[in-house]
C-alpha cells in the first residue's frame, strides 16, 4: 500500500518545556527548536515569576533564570517571543497563581506584534488548587485563588476564544505520589470546582456555560506502567464525559470531549545508569497515545538526564525527535482505536472509575476540593501513597532497574564529558535581569504605574475581572513583583498542609529499621535528649515532597522533627533550628539554587551564634557542585539515587554522633 | 556510656536568659531537657539562679489547650500579633503528640504561629510528649520558669482533650481553653467533669456562623460560672483567628484574669503550689507512692514544700536526701 492513500490522523502539539536565564536566551533556544520541528512552544517560568516576586526581591537570590526564564514585565515577554508571531504559535504557560499576569503580558505583547488578542492561542495551566497539594508555587489562599481562576477563565472564553484557559492537572498530583485511581478523582474533583466556581460567579449567562465547559484542558502524568496508564486517560474521558453532561448539561458532543495535554513521568527517572530514561520516557509516550480515543493532544517529554541537572540543547532535540520518529515513521496514526472491545482494557478502565468515583464521594461529602485541601486531608491521602511507594522501593518490591536491581555498570559515556552531561546555568544571569529591570523601573512613567495598580486594587477588592487591569497594568510597565504585592495586601497570603501528620499504622518494622531506631535512641540517651532535627525547604522550590518523605521516615525512625513546609528564607531556618534546639539540620532544594542558599543559611546560623550546628542537604545537585558543598562544610549530600531510606537516615546519626565527639555505629 | 555535657556557667547563663539571648535562651532550654545526671545538676543551678533575686511574680503564663483542629495555633499566632503590638515580649511552648511506636514525632506549626522571623520578641519551643501518658513531660514546666524570666507573656500549647487539660490547668497561672464550633465534645467534657473548668473559654471559627454561635451558648449554659478556685466568673468568648475577630477581647480577657491574681495577692501562692505539685510528682516517680508515704503522705509534702522558700533545686534535693537515707 502506498503511503499516500492512507489517511493519516494530524499528529499531536510537539512541545519542549523550556526556559532558562533570561528571555533573550530563552527566544533563541525557541527559535533553534522550533526550526527542528518544534510545532508548540511550553514556557517554564523561574520560580521569582511564578511566585510573584521581582528578580531583585531577596527571596529571589538564587532562584533567577534557574528553572526557567525571568519575566518582570512587558520588556522581557516582548524579548521573549521575538520574531515569534504570536498569531501563528500555539503556547503552553505553566503559570498558576500569577497566571491573570503572564497571560496580561502575552495580551499585550500581541498588541505590539499588532496580533489581534482573540486569535491567540495556547494554555495557561492556572490551576493553583494543585500547587496546594505538590509543587507549591501557591500565593494566596484558596478562595481568593479560585477566584482567580475563574476571572481568567470567563475572560478568555469571551475574549480569546481558542485559549485554554486552565489545564487541570493531574500530572503533580501523581509526582506527589498520587495512585491512578487518585489521579482521576482528585483532578476531577478539581474540575468541578473550578466549573462550579465560575458557574456561581455569574459571568458567564448560563446558555454560554457549554462553551466554558468545553475550553477546560487537562495535564497528565504517564508512569512507566504504560497499560494502566492508557486505561487511566481512558477512564478520564468516560468520566469527564459523563459529568459534563450529566453535571453541567453539555450537548454537543465536542464540548464533552476530554482534552489533555501530557509531560511524561519525570518522577520514575533516575540518576544511576540514566540512559535507562530513554526507553522509560518512550513506553511512557506510548501510554499516552496508542489508545487513539484517549490520545493526547500535546505532548512534552523530559530529557533523559534531567535528575542529574539542567537538559542542554541536544538533550532536548533527542526528546522531540522520539516524538517525531513515533508520529512520523510508525504507522500508529493510520489506525482506528486498537484497545475498544478489548475485555481487559474496558474491565481495567471500569475497576478504576469505580475507585475514583467512589474517593471523589468521599471529597464531596467534605464540602469539595477546597474543603478537602484546607482541612489537610487530600495532602494526607497523597502522602500515604507516596511513603508506600517509597517503602515498596526500598524493599525491592517494586523493582527500579539500575537503582533497586542490576545497579553494576559499565561507565557511560554519556556523563563522560567535560559538562559531565548537563548544562551549566549561567551565573551571570541574575545579575544582568536585576540591572535590566532596575534600568526599566527607572524609565517608565510613574504616574502610569500607579494609577494602573490603583485599578488593580479596586478590581481585586470589589470583585470585578481581574482581566482588564491587569492587561492595563501590562501595558504601563507594572513589574511583576508589584502585580503580585497589590494582590498580596488584598487577599493575603497562605501555608497549605504539609500532609505529614499521618498515622504509620499497619507498617511492621523491618530488621534495618529497627536498627536505625535503636541507634536513634541510643544516640538520645547518649546526648542526653531526644534527637531532633529540622528539615528545612529553602527558596521558592515548592517540590516538597522529598522533605516529607524524610519527615515521615525521620518520625518513623524516632527523631524529632521540626518542619514547617516550603518558601523559608534562610533567615527562618536559622532561627528556628536555634529556637528548636535542633542537632542537625537537613535541607531540600530542588531549584538548582543550593549554592547560594546554604552559603546564606551558614552566614546566618553564624549570625546568631548557631555556627556550629551541623547541616546536610538533598536535591538535584550535580557533582562539582556537591564537592564545593562538602568542602563549605556540608556534612552530607543526597540526590535521587539516595533511595534507602533506612540507610540515609544511619547516615543523620552518625554525622550526629561525629559531630559530638561519639563513635559511630556500624 | 553517656558524653560528657558541656559545661555551662548557671551565673552567666541566667543573667543572659534575663537579657533575653535567644542563643542563651535556646541552650537553656537544651539543658532543662537534658536527662544526663550533670546536666541535671547544672539544670537545677540554672533554675536556682534564675528564682534569685526575683519576687516570682514575674511574667504571666497562659494555658492554651482545646481539640485538635481547634484552630489553637492560628489563635496563638492573632493573639502574638496583638501583644507584640502591646510591646509584649511572647515565649511559647508548643506541645505536640509523639508516636508510641518510635518515639518520634513531628513538631510542626511554628510557623502558623509567627508573623516574622526577624521578631527577637517571639521565641517558639516545640516538645514532644514522649510517651507519658497523657500528660505533659516533666520539662515543660522547668522550661516555663526559663521563659518567665525572659518573656513577658509565655504561652503553652497542648492538643487534646482530657488529662493534658487538667496537667496544664496545674502549671499556669490562666488556662484558656479553644472549642471547636459544631463540635459537642467540650460540653461533654465540662458536664462530665473531665474538663477542668478553665478559666477562658472561646469560641474559635466564629467566621463559620450559626454553628459557631450554637456552640457558644451551649458552653454558656453548660458551665457554673464561678470558678472553682475562687473569686472569677469564666467568660465564654468567640473569636475567629483567620478572620481577625474577638482576638484583642481575647488578650484583654487573659491579661484581666493575671492581673486578678495579682491584685488578690493569690499569684505567688499558686506558683508555690505549682512547684509543689510538680516536686511531688518528681519525687513519685523516683520513689512511687511508698516514698512519699515516708515523708507522710501526699498533702503533708505538699503543705511542707508550699511553706518553704526554698530554691527549686534545694528542695527537690533536700527531699531526696532524706528518702535516699532511708532506703
Amino acid at each position: 500500500m502506498s503511503q499516500d492513500t492512507v489517511k493519516r490522523d494530524r499528529p499531536w502539539l510537539m512541545r519542549t518545556y523550556s526556559g532558562h536565564s533570561s528571555a533573550k536566551a530563552s527566544n533563541e533556544l525557541y527559535r533553534m527548536n522550533l526550526g527542528k520541528g518544534q510545532t508548540g512552544l511550553s514556557v517554564a517560568f523561574d520560580l521569582p515569576t511564578q511566585t510573584g516576586y521581582d528578580s531583585d526581591h531577596p527571596l529571589a537570590r538564587g532562584e533567577v533564570g534557574k528553572v526557567g526564564v525571568p519575566i518582570d514585565h512587558i520588556g522581557d515577554m516582548e524579548a521573549l517571543f521575538d520574531a515569534i508571531p504570536l498569531d501563528k504559535m500555539n503556547t503552553s504557560m505553566t503559570i498558576n497563581a500569577t497566571a491573570p499576569w503572564l497571560l496580561a503580558l502575552y495580551v499585550a505583547v500581541a498588541e505590539r506584534q499588532g496580533v489581534d488578542p482573540s486569535a491567540l492561542e495556547g494554555t495557561t495551566q492556572n490551576d493553583v488548587l494543585k500547587e496546594y497539594l505538590s509543587r507549591g508555587t501557591y500565593i494566596f489562599p484558596p478562595t481568593p485563588s479560585v477566584r482567580l481562576t475563574t476571572d481568567l477563565i470567563a475572560y478568555t472564553v469571551e475574549n480569546i476564544p481558542r485559549w485554554n484557559p486552565t489545564n487541570i492537572c493531574s500530572y503533580h498530583l501523581q509526582e506527589a505520589g498520587a495512585t491512578p485511581t487518585q489521579e482521576l478523582a482528585y483532578a476531577l474533583s478539581t474540575a468541578i470546582a473550578i466549573l462550579d466556581a465560575v458557574r456561581d460567579s455569574g459571568q458567564i449567562p448560563p446558555e454560554r456555560f457549554a462553551a466554558v465547559v468545553g475550553r477546560i484542558s487537562f495535564f497528565v502524568n504517564a508512569g512507566i506502567r504504560f497499560v494502566e496508564e492508557t486505561c487511566k486517560l481512558r477512564a478520564f474521558g468516560a468520566m469527564w464525559e459523563k459529568m459534563a453532561k450529566e453535571r453541567y448539561g453539555v450537548e454537543d458532543e465536542k464540548q464533552r470531549r476530554f482534552r489533555y495535554g501530557v509531560q511524561v513521568n519525570s518522577l520514575g527517572l533516575t540518576e544511576s545508569q540514566p540512559e535507562n530514561n530513554v526507553q522509560r520516557i518512550v513506553l511512557e509516550m506510548l501510554a499516552v497515545t496508542l489508545s487513539k480515543n484517549a490520545r493526547a493532544r500535546a505532548i512534552q517529554l523530559p530529557a533523559w538526564n534531567e535528575a542529574l541537572g539542567l537538559p542542554r540543547p541536544w538533550d532536548q532535540q533527542w526528546a522531540l525527535r522520539m516524538q517525531q520518529v513515533l508520529a512520523l515513521e510508525t504507522d500508529l496514526l493510520e489506525y482506528g482505536d486498537l484497545f475498544d472491545g478489548s475485555p481487559v482494557i474496558e474491565a481495567k478502565v471500569q475497576e478504576l472509575v469505580a475507585g475514583a468515583e467512589a474517593e471523589m464521594a468521599r471529597v464531596a461529602e467534605q464540602g469539595g476540593m477546597v474543603q478537602a485541601i484546607e482541612s489537610g486531608y487530600v495532602k494526607r491521602e497523597l502522602v500515604v501513597s507516596h511513603t508506600r511507594r517509597m517503602r515498596d522501593i526500598e524493599s525491592g518490591e517494586l523493582k527500579i532497574v539500575g537503582v533497586n536491581c542490576y545497579r553494576e555498570t559499565a561507565e557511560s559515556p554519556l556523563t563522560a564529558g567535560a559538562d559531565a552531561g548537563i548544562m551549566k546555568a549561567d551565573v551571570q544571569a541574575e545579575r544582568d535581569q536585576i540591572a535590566a529591570l532596575q534600568a526599566f523601573r527607572a524609565g517608565r512613567d510613574q504616574a502610569a504605574v500607579a494609577s494602573a495598580l490603583e485599578q488593580l486594587r479596586a478590581a481585586a477588592v470589589g470583585g470585578a475581572n481581574i482581566m482588564p487591569p491587569s492587561i492595563a497594568c501590562a501595558r504601563a510597565g507594572v513589574t511583576t513583583g508589584e502585580w503580585s504585592e497589590v494582590l498580596r495586601e488584598v487577599f493575603g497570603e497562605y501555608r497549605a498542609p504539609t500532609g505529614i501528620d499521618i498515622a504509620l499504622a499497619g507498617q511492621a518494622g523491618s530488621a534495618a529499621m529497627d536498627q536505625v531506631r535503636a541507634g536513634v535512641r541510643r544516640t538520645g540517651e547518649e546526648l542526653g535528649r531526644p534527637l531532633r532535627l529540622l528539615i528545612g525547604k529553602p527558596g521558592l522550590d515548592g517540590h516538597s515532597n522529598g522533605a516529607e518523605q524524610i519527615a515521615v521516615k525521620g518520625r518513623d525512625a524516632g527523631f524529632e522533627i521540626v518542619y514547617e513546609g516550603i518558601r523559608l528564607t534562610p533567615s527562618q531556618i536559622a532561627r528556628a533550628a536555634q529556637e528548636e534546639g535542633v542537632h542537625l539540620i537537613g535541607l531540600s532544594v530542588l531549584s538548582g539554587s543550593h549554592l547560594e542558599l546554604v552559603e546564606d543559611i551558614q552566614a546566618e546560623l553564624k549570625k546568631i551564634g548557631a555556627g556550629d550546628l551541623p547541616l546536610i542537604i538533598g536535591g538535584i545537585i550535580p557533582d562539582d557542585d556537591a564537592r564545593q558543598l562538602l568542602a563549605g562544610g556540608v556534612q552530607a549530600v543526597f540526590t535521587p539515587k539516595d533511595v534507602d531510606m533506612n540507610a540515609i537516615m544511619a547516615r543523620l546519626v552518625n554525622i550526629i554522633r561525629l559531630h559530638n565527639g561519639l563513635e559511630e555505629l556500624a | 556510656m553517656t558524653q560528657p555535657a558541656p559545661n555551662l556557667d548557671p551565673v552567666a547563663l541566667a543573667a543572659a536568659v534575663r537579657r533575653g539571648e535567644r542563643a542563651a535562651l535556646a541552650r537553656a532550654l537544651n539543658l532543662l531537657d537534658d536527662r544526663r545526671g550533670e546536666s541535671r545538676l547544672q539544670a537545677s543551678l540554672l533554675l536556682k539562679q534564675l528564682q534569685a533575686g526575683q519576687a516570682g511574680d514575674e511574667g504571666h503564663l497562659i494555658g492554651m489547650t482545646g481539640p485538635p483542629g481547634a484552630g489553637k495555633s492560628s489563635l496563638t499566632a492573632a493573639l502574638i500579633g496583638v501583644w507584640r503590638r502591646r510591646g509584649l515580649r511572647v515565649g511559647v511552648l508548643a506541645v505536640d503528640p509523639s508516636s508510641p511506636v518510635s518515639g518520634g514525632a513531628l513538631l510542626g506549626d511554628r510557623l502558623r504561629m509567627k508573623t516574622s522571623a526577624e521578631d527577637d520578641g517571639v521565641f517558639i519551643r516545640s516538645l514532644a510528649c514522649r510517651g507519658e501518658f497523657g500528660g505533659l513531660s516533666a520539662e515543660v514546666w522547668p522550661m516555663s520558669l526559663v521563659m518567665l524570666a525572659a518573656f513577658d507573656v509565655v504561652m503553652i500549647e497542648t492538643v487534646g482533650v482530657g488529662q493534658r487539660e487538667i496537667d496544664v490547668s496545674r502549671m499556669c497561672d490562666t488556662t484558656c481553653f479553644v472549642a471547636q464550633p459544631g463540635s459537642g465534645d467540650s460540653v461533654q467534657f465540662l458536664k462530665a467533669g473531665i474538663l477542668e473548668v478553665p478559666h477562658v473559654l472561646v469560641v474559635n471559627k466564629e467566621d463559620m456562623g450559626a454553628v459557631a454561635r450554637r456552640t457558644l451558648s451551649e458552653l454558656g449554659t453548660a458551665l457554673g460560672r464561678v470558678h472553682t478556685d475562687g473569686d472569677w466568673e469564666v467568660p465564654v468568648l468567640s473569636a475567629s483567628a483567620t478572620a481577625g475577630t474577638g482576638i484583642e477581647a481575647l488578650a484583654d480577657t487573659l491579661a484581666m484574669h493575671g492581673k486578678a491574681l495579682v491584685e488578690s495577692k493569690r499569684l505567688l501562692e499558686r506558683r508555690r503550689g505549682y512547684r509543689a505539685q510538680w516536686l511531688l510528682k518528681r519525687l513519685q516517680e523516683e520513689f512511687g507512692s511508698h516514698g512519699i508515704d515516708q515523708l507522710g503522705g501526699e498533702q503533708a509534702v505538699l503543705q511542707q514544700l508550699a511553706a518553704q522558700d526554698l530554691s527549686l533545686f534545694e528542695q527537690h534535693q533536700a527531699l531526696r536526701q532524706r528518702l535516699l537515707a532511708t532506703h
